[in-house]
Order: structure tokens, then sequence, then C-alpha cells
């Protein structure tokens, strides 16, 4: 049978410490598996073939959603996307969370995948993912940017030698809703903010996050300054289900007196990571969203955005979502 | 070397996939030796087998660092399968779909993309409808798994949904049907009257080649309430 995947020991840990105590052991070799949906498909395709796996999905510790001192909301790493989408917690509190699980991937996908391995996957970019020795896979080319490539799926902005874009629904409302990412490794625990976890190619070209062998990204910190905030999500894909977004929009403001008094708003699929929209979010406080306000938002959205040869599409996609964010405020 | 030439029987095609020379840096830089029968292999073969104890290939493979309890899971594994424990000897590797159909001889599951992208694969755990394509046989321990042939009742009479999709003429060719089925039947479930919508959507996760999507549908929605 085609598809049947390379061989690998398999630890099924039942609490945090065992499961630090294997990844320290086998350091570099380890591989983490929550939901395995995206895990699974490195290792059928035999591009990625760790001899060790770590499966976290018994460590209690790492499920569930609660509710925190300051109304935030705590999310364990291995909490599921189904559960996020339908939790009444999070959808009190940050709909634009909820909205982005329940928009990724497919029904079945969702009850396995988790929020964890959603923030933590790798990029979808096919040249790398088909095994190709890109930059990122440790060679020296990008075949995605080049004159005849397929880059239709790629970045606009901040490109550096990588093209390949956050695939990540929930990322871009992890960044909006200034999120904190909990870290554990042996030697002890450490607290990233969302837009510190995920790493661009000019620091890094090989990783997509912060996370190094040995760490277990143990949940997310909502802080409870954005609960009940007025949020969107939006995304846009081929298909409404299964595919990746060409790009989403999240955000979280604040109104007061009709006027926008604070406000985040960031995109996925438009660079490496997930892209805060600075200049929209400096135009839009003290505003009235109105009409007028929206045409100048979507005139500064994208505003920068250096396309490859078959991604045009993307810039006034980009401009749109952002305007229609601020225009849900109005 | 021409990859693409014409069929040349000197040439042992069966060897090294190409797709493996390409990233022969990354592999470096991870230490990774997928396949290769290192020493560790070798062990694990053995203890694969069931000749040595389980648990004895992490001793070997860490004489310096062992511990007692956090040891690489075994071959057996048992499973509720439609409410009957099975105990299948499964690789660490194994998907479950691969599970129900070869070794325990349920082939209602189809496999179609074995990519997560179908849900011709769709069984219930512990309610849930999974992709079983995209899930370790091993991650399943202790749960319960319902398959297509677990949906109608002992006796043969058909569920609801099952009825609703022959009155609805739902399958065309009939491959996503289990698929189908199985996801109606986690649907109904858990919400026994859905709407139109809320149906769909979770339908949405099962693709049908011969586009037979409204049949289904209406045959979800005749189900509901039935169920
Ligand atoms: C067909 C298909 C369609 C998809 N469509 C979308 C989509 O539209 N939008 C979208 O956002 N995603 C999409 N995905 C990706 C999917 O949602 C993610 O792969 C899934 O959410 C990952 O969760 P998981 O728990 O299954 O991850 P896993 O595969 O288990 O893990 C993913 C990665 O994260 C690491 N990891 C996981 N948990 C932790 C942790 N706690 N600490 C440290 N590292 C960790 C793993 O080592 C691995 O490298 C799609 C995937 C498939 C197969
Ligand atoms: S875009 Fe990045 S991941 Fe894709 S081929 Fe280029 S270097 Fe590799
Ligand atoms: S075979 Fe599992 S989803 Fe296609
Ligand atoms: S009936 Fe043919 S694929 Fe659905």
């Amino acid at each position: 049978m085609s598809d049947v995947m390379h061989d690998f020991e398999l630890y099924q840990p039942a609490s945090m410490a065992d499961a630090l105590e294997l990844l320290d052991d086998h350091g570099k070799n380890a591989w983490i598996v929550a939901g395995g949906k995206d895990s699974l498909d490195w290792f059928k395709d035999r591009v990625m073939t760790p001899p060790v796996l770590v499966d976290i999905s018994g460590i209690a510790e790492l499920q569930g959603i609660r509710e925190e001192a300051d109304g935030g909301l705590w999310l364990g790493a291995m909490t599921t996307l189904t559960e996020i989408a339908e939790s009444d917690l999070v959808t009190a509190k940050f709909p634009a969370l909820a909205e982005a699980a329940g928009r990724v991937a497919s029904p079945q996908i969702r009850n396995v995948g988790t929020l964890g391995g959603n923030l933590a996957q790798d990029t979808r970019c096919f040249y790398y993912r088909d095994g190709f020795p890109c930059y990122r896979a440790g060679g020296n080319t990008c075949y995605a940017n080049t004159p005849t490539a397929m880059n239709r799926e790629h970045t606009l902005f901040e490109a550096s030698r990588c093209v390949a874009v956050t695939p990540s629904d929930t990322a871009p409302a992890a960044v909006a809703l200034e999120a904190e990412m909990v870290i554990r490794n042996e030697d002890g625990e450490r607290t990233v903010k969302a837009e510190d976890f995920f790493v661009s190619p000019d620091i890094d070209i090989t990783r997509m996050t912060v996370l190094e062998p040995g760490d277990i990204l143990i949940g997310v910190r909502l802080p409870g300054k954005w609960a009940g905030s007025s949020q969107y999500f939006e995304k846009v894909a081929d298909r409404n289900v299964w595919d990746f977004a060409l790009v989403n929009v999240a955000m979280a403001a604040k109104l007061e007196g009709g006027r926008i008094s604070d406000a985040r708003i960031a995109c996925g699929a438009v660079q490496c990571t997930p892209r805060r929209l600075t200049d929209v979010e400096d135009l839009i406080k003290g505003e009235t969203p109105d009409e007028e306000l929206e045409t100048l938002v979507a005139r500064v959205a994208s505003s920068g955005a250096k396309p490859l040869n078959y991604n045009h599409f993307k810039v006034p996609l980009m401009a749109n979502l952002a305007k229609r964010a601020v225009r849900s405020l109005a | 070397m021409d990859e693409f030439g014409p069929y040349d029987p000197a040439v042992d095609y069966t060897s090294e996939p190409a797709i493996k020379e390409l990233r022969p840096g990354a592999r470096e830089a991870t230490n990774w030796k997928p396949l290769n029968m290192t020493r560790r292999n070798f062990l694990r073969g053995v203890v694969c087998s069931g000749i040595v104890i389980a648990g004895a290939g992490y001793v070997f493979s860490h004489p310096t660092k062992a511990r007692a309890d956090t040891r690489a899971v075994d071959r057996l594994v048992s499973l509720t399968v439609n409410g009957r424990k099975r105990q299948v000897d499964a690789p660490p590797n194994e998907t479950l779909a691969y599970t129900l159909r070869y070794r325990l001889g349920l082939t209602g599951t189809k496999i179609g993309c074995n990519r997560a992208e179908c849900g011709a694969c769709t069984v219930m755990a512990d309610g849930v409808s999974i992709y079983s394509c995209s899930t370790l046989t091993h991650r399943l321990r202790g749960k319960e798994i319902v398959t297509i042939e677990g949906v109608a009742a002992p006796d043969g009479t058909l569920h609801p949904v099952q009825q609703a999709f022959i009155d609805e003429i739902g399958p065309q060719c009939g491959f996503c049907t289990p698929g189908q089925v199985v996801a109606a039947v986690a649907l109904l479930n858990k919400n026994a009257n859905p709407t139109v919508d809320e149906a769909r959507l979770a339908m949405s996760g099962n693709l049908c080649r011969c586009g037979a999507y409204d049949h289904y549908l209406r045959g979800v929605m005749k189900a509901a309430g039935r169920a």
C-alpha cells in the first residue's frame, strides 16, 4: 500500500514530566504528535521521518478551557478546534478565535486537530512539502519564487529568500487578541507573546515558531483585555472546506461613544508570520467607523505589498478583508 | 540521468524513490536515518515480533537513560470496535483505516485519499467523527469505535440514516456512502434535529465524486427526528 509511514517508536506519556523527559532524551530525533493532522502527512510522504514520536494526547494537563482571574481564558494546547469553536466561554469572550477555529479544514479534522498543533503547524508551500531541497529544507534555492513557479498561495510581504506563508487560521486571531503562548521544557517555563511566537525567515528560515526541540506548548492565555470586545474574523479560500486561507483577517476593537478607542488587526497567509496591520490600527483609532474610513482602510491595508507572479489577486483581497473588518464596527 | 527516458530493463526502478534523494541536507541536519537497518531498528524489529519483552527496545536504545515508566508502545493494542473488544497486533505506524480493513476485515470503511481530504474513511471514536486514515491505531486504545458495520441494529434493521439514504437515492456509485452515513449518524447523535445549514456543515467533511450532496442532505433531514 502507498502512503505507509516510516517505522518509528511511539511513546504515549501520561504526564508532563514523562513527556519532557522523553523529549529531552531524544532531542532532535523526537517529534511531538498532538492531533497528528499536520504530522502524519509529512510521514506518509516520507519527507520527515523522525525516529521517535511523542504522542501528548494522554496528558490531562494540556486539555481544557478555563476562565482566568483577569476575565481572560486559558486554552490548553490539546484542546481541539471543535471544542474551541463550540465553547460557550470562547464564543462569548473571544468570538474571533472561535470563528477562526471553526473555519479550519473540515469537521473531522477539527474534531481531532488541536489548537497547539494548529499554531505550531509548518507551512504548506507545496514545493517544500513535496520534499524539494529548498532554503527552508536546508538547501540553497527557492522553487516557489522563480518566473515559472506556481506561487498563487505565497507571500505579499517581508519575504526573505523563502516566500511561504503562515497557513494557520487561528494564528492571526491569536495575534489580534494579544495571546500569550506558554511553553515548557526540562529547564522550566516561559511565556512568549503571540507576535514573537512566529519566526520569520530572516531570523530562521528553517522553522515557523520559536519552539525548540524539547519544548512543549502547554497552552495559550488570552488576556482579559480583549474579552467581550468587538471582534471579527473572515477567511477566504478556494473552497470553504479543507482549503487553506488565501487571506484571512482577525480583528479586536473597542468602541467608546461611537469612536474606535483601541484596535488590533492581523492578516494570515500574506507573509510568513501573521501580519499585524499597524497602519490600519493607527488610522482607525479615534475615528468613527463609516464609509470614508473604510475607503482609507482599504487604501493602506495592503500598501507596500510585493506580489509574486501569480498572487496579485491577494492585494485587493487583503484590502477588502480589512475594510470589511472595519465595516463590522459601524 | 534522464529521469523520464524510455523504460530500460537494465535499470532497477524499484530501488530508492527519487524523492528521497531530494532532501539529503535536511536529513543530515536532523540525523534522521529513515529506513536504514541500523542497530536500533534491528533491535526494534525483534521487539515488534514479540520475541523480547515489551519495552526492551527502549532500554536497549538508551542504555544509560532508561526510565521504567516511559516506554514505547508495543504492538498489541486492544480496541473496542462496534461494541466488541478486539485485540490487534498493529505496528505503531499503522492507521486505524488500515487496521479496520486489513486486520479486522471491516472493509466497509473506505480509503479514498489517505490524506484527511475526502471523508471516505470516516468512523466515530467516542461518538465523534474522525478520519481513520489519518489517525494512528495506537491512539484509539480504550476508545469506542463505531464503523459503518456497527451502525445498523444487531438484528439487521437499518439505522434511520441508512433507510433515509435509500429512500432519497443518496448513493450513486456508493464509494463515499459509508463515510456519509457515519458522518450523518454522528451529527444526529449530537443534534437530533439539525437545521439544513447545520446538517450541511456537519456533512462538509465528506466529498462525493458523484456529486450526490443534495440527495444525502435530504436523507439527513429525513432521518432527523427519526434517529
Ligand atoms: C486536508 C487538510 C486541510 C487543512 N486545512 C486547514 C485550514 O484550512 N486552516 C488551518 O489553519 N489548518 C488547516 N489544516 C492544518 C490542520 O488544521 C492542522 O494541521 C491541525 O490543526 C494541526 O493540529 P494537530 O493537533 O493535528 O497537529 P499535529 O500534526 O499533531 O502537530 C502539528 C505540529 O505542531 C507540533 N505540535 C503540536 N502540538 C504541540 C505542542 N503542544 N507543543 C509543541 N509542538 C506541538 C507538532 O510537533 C507538529 O510539528 C489542514 C490540514 C489538512 C490535513
Ligand atoms: S517558498 Fe519557502 S518553503 Fe517554499 S520553496 Fe521557497 S524556500 Fe521552500
Ligand atoms: S481516506 Fe481518510 S479522508 Fe480520505
Ligand atoms: S456516490 Fe459516488 S462518490 Fe459519492
